[in-house]
């Protein structure tokens, strides 16, 4: 792979990378946010796939290749079972409101959101000058699109009110830090890479056994429901 | 070679113990396991302070790292541990008697738990900053489960809260890491497949980052401690991300609270001492210190004026830790020797005297069925061995001698005045001021205010009572004789202040 198709395709990962957390913000129904994740996922895992074919790192690739594992297919995955299926395909018995299909009454309007998500874009450059400013390769250029991703991720997570909507925030904003990661060091070392991985899965598995309390106690995942504790 | 088994005995033990709970269940045999694993971490945590001197050693290549300030917080997990967990055994039996847990929700408070102060112990003894964010992260999800041991609203709500705000901000920690691993790699720090090859942490390692501290690049590690400061400061607490923390503690079973109050606030703490070493070779005292003085002295006035409103116990327990982690924070922008090692001193003596009137607390919400003060009233009449163990924690907590935290708040205050900050000190003072009276009148109304008469009575078991008595003996008695720990926290201190 010649240096100017590595820059490319590297620039083209963090584009559908900003580009599936713009699609997240923008859109309601939680299927599309969940596909949305995964296909984050997987341009994300292109980073270091990328970088391991261009450097010939063969370290690199399997990292990369575990990540795509984990972030475009299991958490995804284990995200999808808690959204119900599509109207037409629901089994008549399951008495599951729509509201459980769609992020309901976000506290910031779509046009609202999607001003932020440029604005955070720009703070996140700015934020990111001295990145750049120390190491001015390809990679490390590519480092405030991955910040603004972590932006988005911390928008999406004070503005949604489902419990779903919330763990896909997180998963932005942790797909957000890893990109950081890669693109800055070619990700952390092995042992904080597999600890920091397992940390997530059983994240998003924790919080999947709460949704479904929530369900059973609440009768929905309406996070404005939580009022009972304040002062 | 003793201080690797010491090291591997404080992260291991405790899996042992909850590997155990799995496969035995609920029972008295698994709830001692855990008791002797807590048992375990204290003594490696004396042992480390015996051997490591004013150096440190290392455990598993450079994956496991012990020194003065390891060994001080290894002892601090041990002994709140083994009082939190022996606490546990007549709290749960009394759930079960009560209907309000299951055998099998048993058996998982069984396994957490002592998995819980695995991922502490790992935190404290990790020898780069990668893995004791692992780590920490590692103790928000154990104890999720646990702040949502009795599956009520309100329990599902404080346990969405906790691990949705923690999560956020230990990512921003690990962002911050990441951040500082990329200075530390342009500083000459070992990066990238050099680092993945062998089993450590590569530029993350604590010695690598503090010897090349100085080569950092300034505006790049700002941005890094920031987040950092941001990330660790969540977990411990501080403000303005302290609002998970109440609702959990009153949610959380007794003896979770205290373990949560007495130890992971400290935990989280921690790191931000060592980020602190960091960023003044880095950056120059300034900087950190600015920082954690405005998030001290907020956390402080929050804790303060909740206190004075607060109707609740254990929420007010809650918030008196919010208190002492907003004296920790100020204690640590001082940043002198003196001030260190009051601190230390101070987050050993809160977390006992914090244990004592948690499990008091627990016993009092078995008893009533409620966490109002209003509800739990005339305790001293009641039942004079809990009144006395609920006095007795808050005697310590308000800092009267012969306790501990007497001698640690006029270390911490001698501390910021010998740094110059006056004005600071001032105001902390003010809060304090606030928090001292509140915890004083909810405190006694709760010990001494008029009972209804159909009240229950509050005697307790030998077995109940037992854990509450060695917590106060041990309140005592590194308050009278803490001699044998000077050494240690000096020794920590130092290394801190460099």
């Amino acid at each position: 792979m010649s240096s100017h198709t590595y820059t490319s395709l590297l620039y083209l990962a963090s584009g559908v990378l900003l580009l599936s957390a713009v699609g997240i913000v923008w859109g309601r129904p939680l299927r599309v946010a969940v596909r949305l994740l995964a296909a984050q996922g997987a341009a994300l895992a292109a980073i270091p796939v990328l970088g391991g074919a261009y450097r010939h790192d063969w370290y690199l690739l399997g990292v990369g290749l575990a990540v795509c594992v984990l972030r475009a297919a299991v958490l995804p995955g284990l995200l999808a079972r808690l959204v119900p299926p599509p109207v037409g395909l629901t089994d008549p018995r399951e008495q599951t409101g729509a509201g459980e299909r769609h992020e309901t009454g976000p506290l910031l309007g779509t046009s609202a959101s999607l001003m932020v998500t440029a604005g955070a874009v720009v703070l996140a450059y700015a934020v990111g000058q001295p990145l750049v400013a120390l190491d001015p390769s390809p990679s490390t250029r590519a480092a405030p699109v991955a910040l603004a991703v972590v932006l988005m991720g911390v928008l999406l997570l004070v503005t949604r009110r489902r419990a779903v909507s919330q763990i896909v925030a997180f998963l932005t904003l942790d797909n957000g830090i890893a990109a950081v990661a890669f693109l800055l060091t070619s990700g952390v070392p092995l042992v904080v890479e597999l600890g920091a991985s397992l940390d997530l899965l059983l994240f998003v598995l924790v919080t999947q056994v709460l949704t479904a309390r929530m369900r059973v106690k609440f009768g929905g995942t309406d996070l404005g429901e939580l009022q009972e504790l304040h002062e | 070679m003793i201080t690797t088994a010491a090291m591997a005995a404080a992260v291991l033990a405790p899996l042992v113990a909850a590997m155990f709970t799995a496969a035995v269940g609920w029972r008295p045999i698994a709830a001692w396991s855990s008791v002797a694993a807590s048992l375990a971490i204290l003594t490696s945590g004396i042992v480390l302070a015996a051997n490591v001197g004013a150096g440190h050693v290392y455990a598993g290549g450079h994956l496991l790292r012990a020194d003065a300030l390891a060994a001080v917080m290894t002892i601090v997990i041990g002994s709140v541990g083994t009082l939190a967990t022996w606490g546990s055994i007549t709290y749960l039996d009394a759930e079960l008697r009560h209907g309000h847990t299951t055998p099998a929700r048993a058996r998982t408070y069984g396994i957490l738990v002592p998995a819980f102060l695995a991922a502490m112990a790992l935190a404290v003894l990790a020898g780069n900053l990668g893995l004791t964010w692992v780590a920490v992260e590692a103790t928000t999800i154990a104890t999720a489960f646990l702040v949502g041991h009795r599956r009520t609203r309100a329990s599902l709500e404080a346990t969405w809260k906790y691990v949705i705000i923690c999560s956020v901000g230990i990512a921003l920690a690990f962002l911050g890491t990441v951040i500082l691993y990329f200075a530390s790699v342009h500083a000459g720090g070992a990066g990238g497949a050099a680092a993945a090859g062998g089993g450590d942490g590569g530029g993350l390692d604590v010695d690598t980052l503090t010897a090349n501290a100085t080569h950092l690049d300034p505006a790049v590690t700002r941005l890094a401690v920031v987040l950092l400061l941001l990330g660790y400061g969540t977990k411990a607490g501080l403000a303005p991300f302290h609002t998970w923390l109440a609702d959990a503690h009153s949610q959380a079973p007794a003896p979770v609270s205290a373990l949560m109050s007495g130890v992971l606030l400290a935990v989280a703490f921690t790191t931000l001492l060592r980020v602190k070493v960091i960023s003044d070779l880095a950056l120059g005292p300034g900087f950190l210190r600015t920082g954690l003085l405005i998030m001290g002295l907020g956390t402080l006035f929050v804790a303060a004026l909740l206190l004075v409103a607060q109707r609740d116990y254990k929420r007010m327990l809650a918030y008196s830790s919010l208190e002492h982690m907003g004296l920790l924070a100020v204690a640590a922008a001082a940043g002198t020797e003196l001030a260190i090692a009051a601190l230390l001193l101070h987050v050993l003596a809160h977390g006992l005297g914090k244990s004592v009137l948690f499990l008091s607390a627990g016993h009092l919400q078995l008893a009533h069925g409620s966490t109002a003060i209003a509800d739990v009233r005339g305790v001293l009449a009641r039942g004079p061995l809990l009144g006395a163990a609920w006095a007795a924690g808050l005697f310590a907590l308000l800092g009267f001698p012969p306790f501990a935290l007497f001698a640690s708040e006029v270390g911490m205050a001698r501390g910021a005045a010998d740094a110059k900050l006056a004005v600071p000190l001032a105001a902390a003072l003010v809060a304090v001021v606030i928090a001292f009276v509140a915890l004083t009148l909810h405190g006694g109304t709760l010990l001494l205010g008029s009972a209804h008469p159909e009240q229950p009575s509050l005697r307790l078991s030998a077995a109940a009572a037992a854990p509450l008595v060695a917590g106060v003996v041990a309140c005592v008695a590194i308050g009278v004789v803490a001699t044998p720990l000077d050494h240690l926290l000096t020794t920590a201190a130092r290394l801190l202040t460099p």
